[in-house]
């Protein structure tokens, strides 16, 4: 545990190299996605959805999507980078840290971005008048979890390939595909049952789902204790994966 | 005995691939110790068994008396590791690389600035301390990288061809601190293929073959064993050296002959030169010099590329 502090550490010295540029773009993007989507779709939207406005509805499932974008964005490019390039891990395999330090370290530092990020986000939308209910910090936690959903398993995929053409692969077919079917933009009900069964069955809906309840502060009820049950399995099971491939990379 | 590497048997197998096919070693403490062979002889995949982060698949280890499958961090903990490819963090400065390193052993940050000063110093990069470390140079970036070896003062350097790639000015500064810090009682292990690094540094080494250990012993008692006192150089003006090879038979205790001259290899080599005047052989050139550790790791390793 200690261990893995010091690896979480060593990403925020690093991250304060950078963190200027990063900050900007985490402000700019929700900014730039509220006055298109928000204002700019929404006035189409006249009726609202699900009785709520288009911008009160549409912003929870953002919050959920900046969260894994975060999430997808560090667990991806920065560990091939790792592995392949810069060879941070192996500089940390040979000091007294265990696998599961270096992983949990570093997964901590994703944390910390989706954290960032959805924060950003959050604080955008209250100027823009959009949240509504004291639950809405809840939306925070939602990030973080399927946050880890995400980013674990993503994690094991960037630990198992060698050029990062296979991470823009992920991104076309697996990213992009879920930020725009997982009840983001427009309620899942309007898909054909086969796409809204894939869905169900990736991440980013089930916290979209908790984000909402959150942000408009509705009793997530069984449903939510299924969607966070859920989400906890992806984080159980890119861990082991992740795990696995970190042990087969730094100690053959 | 203090020995802090013991190996006995030990074996690493990659597969079908035995990278190291059963070697037995004993490091003592204070020494500086060699791992010479060519390419593919099992030098590295050792090197990574005793820094514990490759587990050995068959066989003894011990490293400080501890057992690197159980005790992997609290080894680590007291080595040094200055791998054959530097992987500093080219973000940050020369100096956070250090204090970020100390951090990884629980070093307190005040510490760890404090003996990222001391060893910046020691490995005179203190002027270039809060540059980025993308634009030093191979030799500024492999000092570096030895000061960030030595950031937990470990009890065993282990340094994997510390000079490979560096212009002589810069190996010869590397010797000069690796010579200081064996001066100052700490244990150096180290592989190279460069066997004047290997006589100028190791108290004792092993030459490696095909993942085993061919053999071993201090620089000189090597040279004793497989090669004699001198070696003379002849090279003849003719197409083919070969047809010169019977003419200097009974001429020292062995001879090697190459594309582009032979090799005699004898005790005295004024007098080997005086026979082979005698013999009226006249030779392009001649020259006369001592055995070094190249000829007895070219004698136990062959000649052919290994690649």
């Amino acid at each position: 545990m200690v261990a893995g502090a010091y690896v979480l550490e060593y990403h925020l010295v690093n991250y304060r190299r950078t963190w200027r540029s990063s900050a900007l773009s985490t402000l700019v993007l929700p900014l730039l996605t509220m006055l298109g989507f928000g204002l700019g779709v929404g006035a189409y939207v006249s009726g609202g959805v699900e009785g709520v406005p288009y911008l009160d509805w549409i912003v929870p499932g953002l919050i959920a999507s900046t969260a894994v974008q975060a999430a997808f964005g560090e667990a991806t490019w920065p560990v091939l980078s790792y592995f392949e390039w810069l060879k941070v891990y192996f500089a940390q395999a040979a000091a007294p840290l265990r696998v599961g330090d270096i992983l949990g370290g570093h997964l901590a530092f994703m944390l910390f971005r989706v954290l960032t990020s959805a924060a950003a986000f959050l604080g955008v939308a209250a100027l823009f008048g959009a949240v509504h209910s004291w639950w809405a910090p809840m939306t925070l936690v939602v990030s973080l979890v399927v946050g880890l959903a995400v980013a674990a398993p993503t994690v094991a995929y960037s630990a198992s390939v060698s050029s990062d053409s296979y991470l823009a692969i992920l991104m076309r077919f697996a990213v992009l595909p879920m930020s725009l079917f997982s009840g983001v933009f427009f309620p899942v009900e309007s898909l054909p049952v086969v796409l809204r069964w894939v869905a169900y069955a990736l991440p980013l809906w089930h916290g979209v789902e908790l984000s909402r309840d959150a942000m408009l502060g509705l009793a997530p009820g069984w449903l939510g204790l299924l969607h966070v049950v859920y989400l906890l399995a992806w984080c159980a099971a890119g861990w082991l994966l992740a795990h696995r491939l970190f042990r087969r990379r730094l100690a053959v | 005995m203090d020995s802090l590497i013991h190996a006995r048997g030990l074996v690493k197998r990659f597969g079908d691939f035995t990278a190291v096919a059963g070697i037995d070693v004993d490091v003592r403490r204070g020494e500086a110790f060699g791992f010479l062979g060519p390419n593919g002889a099992g030098k590295s995949s050792t090197m990574r068994m005793i820094g514990c982060v490759s587990p050995p698949t068959d066989g003894v280890l011990q490293i400080l008396g501890m057992d690197p499958r159980r005790d992997g961090p609290k080894i680590r903990a007291k080595l040094g590791v200055c791998p054959q490819l530097d992987n500093l963090d080219i973000e940050l400065t020369v100096r956070e690389n250090l204090s970020t390193y100390a951090r990884f052993f629980g070093i307190p940050r005040k510490v760890a600035r404090q003996r990222a000063a001391e060893l910046l110093d020691f490995v005179q990069l203190s002027e270039r301390g809060d540059s980025k470390v993308e634009p030093l140079s191979g030799g500024m970036k492999r000092r570096l990288t030895i000061a960030r070896a030595l950031v937990n003062e470990p009890e065993i350097v282990l340094l994997d061809e510390p000079t490979t790639g560096l212009d002589p000015q810069a190996r010869h500064l590397v010797w000069e601190r690796l010579f200081r810090l064996k001066q100052q009682g700490v244990t150096l292990v180290l592989t190279t293929h460069y066997m004047d690094e290997a006589e100028q540094l190791c108290d004792r080494l092993v030459v490696m073959d095909g993942g085993r250990i061919v053999a071993e012993g201090s620089p000189r008692a090597l040279i004793e064993q497989y090669s004699t006192r001198e070696v003379v150089e002849l090279r003849f003006a003719a197409e083919s050296q070969e047809p010169y090879s019977e003419k200097l038979a009974g001429l020292g205790e062995r001879l090697e002959v190459l594309p582009d001259r032979i090799l005699l290899y004898v005790f005295d080599g004024d007098a080997a030169v005086a026979e082979v005047q005698r013999r009226s052989l006249a030779p392009a050139s001649v020259l006369v010099r001592r055995s070094s550790l190249e000829d007895v790791f070219l004698h136990l390793t062959g000649r052919t590329l290994v690649d």
